[in-house]
């Protein structure tokens, strides 16, 4: 071969890279790609079911985008009225918004709209239930604390916005069922003080329902808010990829490791093909289960209504609490205050900060400024649990409440009995919860230490030779011990003695009294049971002869 | 409260122990961390049979999606787009959309199926550990960053120049109005758009389900109609905006049964007109029990007392529905003798 | 048979007997005295009243007085007309079990036959609505879609968008209207039962009814179309909530168990 033949293709002549290895090259030497591979190719990921709950809930929403482009390719956001006379004979000739034609002519024209339209429904209910249970299981495992406050408000931000694409995603075909929410949006916009009328005027260009909202609220749907979320989710990545996952606590893991498998080869083939399956549960869902039939629901008019006015269940929450709220409304110099709508308007959103504000108040109460990368057993944080489990307690009672009609129905009861549960359920139910977890958190403790301390009930009763019946305990293994062992407890914080050491009074601001006074609830005597300690363990296991 | 003064006691001491090595158990520390478990192997690790078996099925799956795909194209080409089956506890279901779904749904689990598989048979399980490094910069670092933003403040002159400083911060500052003016053509002003309907003196009663004009002597005991203003015409732009404040509930009770004096006043005969658009949030509220005369919201279940001037007796809507007041014309017709005399649908700030 | 002789001794099969024997002579009467039909016709009638009122005295006199004029556990039946009985004997309602927020549907206990005879007991009581006839509720030839308008002003609020039925206040509710036959319907609407509202002919017409039915058997039959797939109880979002937790989400659970489950190891340790 010629020396001077450097533009030779072939690569095997000249004992060249292959191919791919070039474009490598060539991609490196724009984009650095080979140092971005280098700490991430073979980047560790814990393997635990939990730790996919974030994974559906990306997934669903890479399944909303693609499917949701697809239906901007037929979907008309248009309400202008238009006579239909489609295939869908109950509707022949009725008056609807072209939003709500176009919709029917998806469903019904076009060859595998419908299921499109029904992948992409599903998948938002997936959606914004993923990232509930996801939003828990970060919670309940403590995975909030520091470094990844943000990543949780990140997430948190995810989740709220959600329930808005989803609302004005359900709004846009302009059906009898969708139009009854957005004249419900439209009357909570009203009861804002001051502004309330202005706002609702901008919103819908001029009274309700004009003829705008659908556009509005289409390029808020498929632009403003996917936009936002997108960015998000990305960060959101971002950041688990900074923060390196958590992990539960174990033989091996530590505070400053994380064990697992890599990316390349295990997870690319894992996360990847979740994508695949998660994307084929829920077209099979959209196979056999109908969603939002807008044909059986007829187009919106706004004199006319059905029973079984719901919206999608991330809002059931809301509609629970504005169906339970008494009608209290203030008259007072020429103006109204609309308390019964608007107390459950900044309830919602009260409700919601609570749980997003978390992080920051147990962080607080702690005065713990350490990285946490090891999870919490929920049951060693009794406290915390508790206060989780009646927010979700909270939550479903105000789901309760947005399906009374249909809780009435189908336990045969009355609707205002329910009405009233939820009411006082309201106030009464996460105390309850709140109590009750506390009380199984501590009782779980308990038995941890038993274990820890006396080994594993084997079920195998042995006779002593003076009679005496006794179960077997067997001892636990190291790797157990030190699983039941490995976490940490916090000491109540004090509020030190009332003079400093030159006798001069201490001053001790209120704030900080409340938050020694919520340390103390959160781990004094009566808030977890303290974990066996070495000294005890030798003392039991050498005192006894068996086990 | 700052929490620089949180005595270190408070904290567990774990951590620390936490951090190192691993510990090696022994008889000073029985709960000491023993180290990541030897790893053990799966049967496809030492038996290549059980690994073909494996790698068998990763095909078969990979096949399987293969020809689901032809599925789908096969049943988007055949299948026409109205054929209805009955499937089994389905019922009557359009027959493209559970080929398309069904096709689909396997060939894109059978992918992720495979992937799975493959990595959990075949691919190695061994747990290996990452070491984490703190995210906080080293001191150093951050003496670096905070020297060469000083450097950088103080080259700009921002502090020195205050007049520049103050004249960009109201610049700035007063640049998004411009934006916020934009908005205003969203709409118009509320004006007293909500306090109108298009009721008003002489405006007869127009049955929804038989348009035509309606006699007392049409309304039973015990019936329900819902009416519109004459000068409504559901083809007609504008409708829309109208009906949602003018939709009208028309019952009719014994006078006797009337507990309200001013609905009794209102009233034509014991016919009684309420506005259809509930008080809370506006939906057409009508479920009405002829019974009780209790009229029910599906929304949020406000209930409204049609025989004692639609006061509200249960549920979260604030106040009564509003009442036409109703007549007869010349020719027998029922007829409104004016506009609601109170704003219907639900209550807002101007109210009043 | 074994059905038919134990009828034999039911307390009202006498009755049964005399009416099949009683109908079977009009009827031979009819044929072969043409010119004095319109007597004949009053003669039934008068025979059915008579057949109906023994059959009121025994099943309905209890709660409704012995004349019909209504007691503390019943209204009076004054003007309510044949197409009211109908109804509520023909749906099962009446005679009523036990009182309660709302007397259910339940299993007819009365030959039609029967309830033709108490209806025209009924009926001779005060002028009411009169049962409709075939060509008045027969759904072929109506306009559903415009019966579907029809349905979402007058009847969804209560009856659910497709008439799946939904909640009243205070343990009441609308019934489904699945399976409702559509004379059923038509009498419903007609006469307003218990606390349903009347829809008579001068405020939804005769032809606004049977779009109504026609639009109700469209939608909510057995051979209704539900193109996307399983119905979920047409009951809208709460359904479909409920669904898209347990089967979607909890599928994808399990699914994202068997992915981070351990591989079976060779030999335990």
């Amino acid at each position: 071969m010629s020396t001077t033949n450097t533009t030779a293709a072939d690569p095997r002549s000249r004992g060249k890279a292959p191919a791919g290895e070039r474009v490598a090259d060539w991609a490196d030497g724009r984009l650095g790609i080979y140092s971005l591979a280098k700490a991430n190719m073979r980047k560790i990921f814990p393997d635990h079911w939990s730790f996919m709950l974030g994974e559906i809930c990306m997934y669903s929403f890479i399944i909303i985008i693609l499917t949701g482009v697809y239906l901007t390719l037929f979907f008309h956001p248009s309400m202008n009225e238009v006579e239909y006379h489609g295939v869908y004979e109950p509707l022949q000739g009725q008056l609807m918004s072209e939003a709500f034609k176009s919709t029917l002519d998806i469903s019904f024209e076009v060859r595998g709209g419908l299921l499109i339209r029904q992948i992409h429904h599903w998948a938002a209910l997936i959606f914004l239930a993923g990232m509930f249970v996801h939003m828990m299981r970060v919670f309940f495992t403590g995975a909030f604390r520091k470094p990844r406050e943000i990543n949780w408000l990140f997430g948190f931000l995810l989740f709220a916005l959600g329930m808005f694409t989803g609302f004005t995603g359900y709004s846009l075909p302009d059906d009898l069922l969708s139009g009854t929410g957005v004249r419900f949006t439209q009357g909570a916009i009203l009861s804002v003080p001051i502004v309330g009328t202005y706002i609702s005027m901008f919103l819908f260009g001029g009274e309700f329902p004009g003829d705008d909202f659908v556009a509005r609220f289409y390029s808020i749907h498929i632009l403003l808010l996917p936009g936002i979320m997108l960015g998000l989710m990305v960060a959101h990545l971002i950041l688990v990829f900074y923060h390196k996952h958590t992990q539960y606590a174990g033989p091996g893991k530590t505070n400053n490791n994380v064990v697992g498998m890599p990316l390349l080869p295990v997870y690319m083939a894992k996360a990847g093909g979740f994508f695949f399956l998660v994307f084929g549960v829920i077209a099979a869902i959209a196979a056999i289960a109908t969603i939002n039939p807008i044909w059986a629901l007829g187009p919106y008019r706004p004199d006319q209504v059905s029973t079984n006015a719901q919206p999608d269940w991330y809002m059931g929450f809301a509609e629970g609490l504005v169906r339970a709220m008494p009608g209290w409304e203030i008259n007072f110099w020429g103006h109204t205050l609309v308390l019964g709508v608007f107390i459950p308007l900044v309830l919602f959103g009260l409700v919601l900060a609570i749980i997003a504000l978390y992080p920051f108040i147990e962080s607080w109460i702690t005065g713990d400024k350490r990285e946490h990368h090891i999870l919490d057993r929920p049951r060693n944080a009794p406290t915390r649990t508790a206060f989780g489990v009646a927010w979700v307690s909270w939550y479903m009672v105000g789901l309760i409440g947005g399906g009374n009609d249909l809780i009435a129905t189908h336990f045969h009861m009355s609707i205002n009995a329910v009405t009233w549960f939820v009411r006082i359920g309201f106030f009464a139910v996460p105390v309850v919860a709140f109590v009750i977890t506390k009380r199984i958190c501590l009782g779980l403790q308990r038995r941890d230490r038993e274990k820890v301390l006396h080994g594993r009930e084997t079920g195998i009763i042995k006779r002593l030779p003076h009679g005496e019946f006794i179960e077997v305990h067997e001892p636990l293994s190291q790797e157990q011990l030190y699983t039941l062992t490995a976490h940490e407890q916090y000491r109540p914080a004090e509020i030190g003695p009332a003079t400093d050491e030159n006798g001069v009074e201490r001053k001790v601001s209120p704030v900080e009294k409340l938050r020694v006074k919520l340390s103390k609830r959160y781990y004094g005597e009566d808030s977890q049971i303290a974990k066996p300690t070495v000294e005890e363990y030798k003392e039991i296991t050498s005192g006894h002869g068996h086990h | 409260m700052s929490s620089q003064d949180i005595p270190e006691e408070n904290l567990p001491a774990a951590q620390g122990q936490a951090h190192g090595a691993v510990d090696v158990a022994d008889e000073k520390n029985p709960f000491a961390d023993p180290g990541l478990p030897p790893h053990e192997h799966r049967i496809q690790d030492i038996d290549e049979r059980a690994a073909k078996r494996s790698e068998r099925t990763v095909a078969l799956l990979f096949t399987l999606s293969m020809l689901a795909t032809v599925g789908f194209i096969v049943a988007y080409l055949t299948i026409p787009v109205d054929k209805i089956v009955y499937v089994w506890t389905l019922g009557h279901i359009s027959a493209l959309n559970l080929a398309l779904g069904g096709t689909l749904g396997v060939a894109l689990f059978c992918i992720g199926a495979g992937a799975v598989h493959w990595a959990r048979t075949l691919m190695s399980d061994v747990e290996v550990a990452d070491e984490r490094h703190p995210i906080e910069a080293s001191p150093e670092v951050k003496a670096k960053v905070m020297a060469d933003f000083r450097a950088g403040a103080k080259e700009s002159q921002l502090g020195r120049r205050s007049l520049i400083r103050n004249t960009m911060f109201g610049a700035l500052a007063l640049v998004p109005l411009s934006g916020v003016f934009l908005l205003g053509g969203l709409g118009p002003a509320p004006g007293t758009k909500l306090r109108h309907t298009a009721w008003k003196k002489g405006e007869l009663l127009i049955n929804q389900n038989t348009n035509e004009p309606m006699r007392p002597s049409d309304i039973a005991v015990g019936s329900l109609t819902f009416a519109q203003p004459e000068g409504l015409d559901k083809h007609e732009h504008g409708y829309m905006n109208e009906i949602a404040k003018a939709a009208l509930m028309i019952v009719r009770l014994h006078p006797n049964d009337i507990k309200d004096k001013r609905e009794l006043e209102w009233s034509h005969e014991g016919i009684v007109a309420y506005s259809k658009i509930c008080t809370h949030v506006g939906c057409p509220i009508s479920l009405y029990e002829q019974q009780t005369h209790h009229v029910l919201c599906p929304c949020h279940q406000s209930t409204f007392d049609l025989s004692d001037g639609a006061r509200v007796i249960f549920g979260p809507a604030g106040h009564a529905l509003p009442q036409l007041r109703i007549g007869v014309n010349d020719e027998g017709y029922l007829e409104a003798l004016g506009d609601f005399e109170e704003p219907v649908g639900p209550a807002f700030w101007e109210r009043g | 048979m074994k059905k038919l002789s134990a009828r034999r001794r039911h307390p009202l099969a006498a009755i049964v007997v005399l009416l099949i024997a009683l109908a079977a002579t009009g009827g031979l009467y009819a044929v072969f005295a043409p010119a004095e039909k319109a007597q004949a016709d009053d003669t039934a009638q008068s025979l059915a009243i008579e057949e109906g009122q023994k059959l009121y005295a025994v099943g309905c006199a209890s709660c409704h007085g012995t004349g019909g004029q209504g007691t503390s556990d019943g209204p009076s039946l004054v003007g309510v007309g044949a197409a009211s009985v109908d109804f509520q004997v023909g749906t099962g309602r009446m005679p009523a079990q036990q009182p309660g927020a709302q007397i259910p549907r339940k299993k007819v206990i009365y030959t039609q036959a029967q309830i033709d005879q108490l209806a025209a007991y009924v009926a001779s009581l005060g002028a009411g609505p009169e049962i409709p006839t075939k060509e008045q509720y027969d759904p072929a030839g109506a306009d559903s879609a415009a019966g579907g308008e029809l349905f979402r002003t007058n009847c969804a609020q209560c009856h659910n968008f497709t008439g799946k039925g939904g909640a009243l206040t205070k343990g009441k509710y609308a019934p489904t209207l699945e399976d409702v036959d559509p004379k059923h319907i038509y009498e419903a609407m007609q006469t307003g039962p218990q606390n349903m509202p009347s829809f008579p002919d001068t405020t939804l017409s005769e032809k606004n009814k049977k779009d109504i039915i026609a639009y109700l058997d469209a939608v909510n039959s057995d051979d209704t179309v539900s193109h996307g797939g399983m119905e979920l109880g047409g009951f809208g979002p709460v359904a479909e909530g409920l669904f898209a937790w347990v089967f979607g989400l909890g599928a994808l659970i399990a699914v994202a168990v068997w992915v981070a489950a351990r591989t079976a190891k060779a030999k335990k340790s």
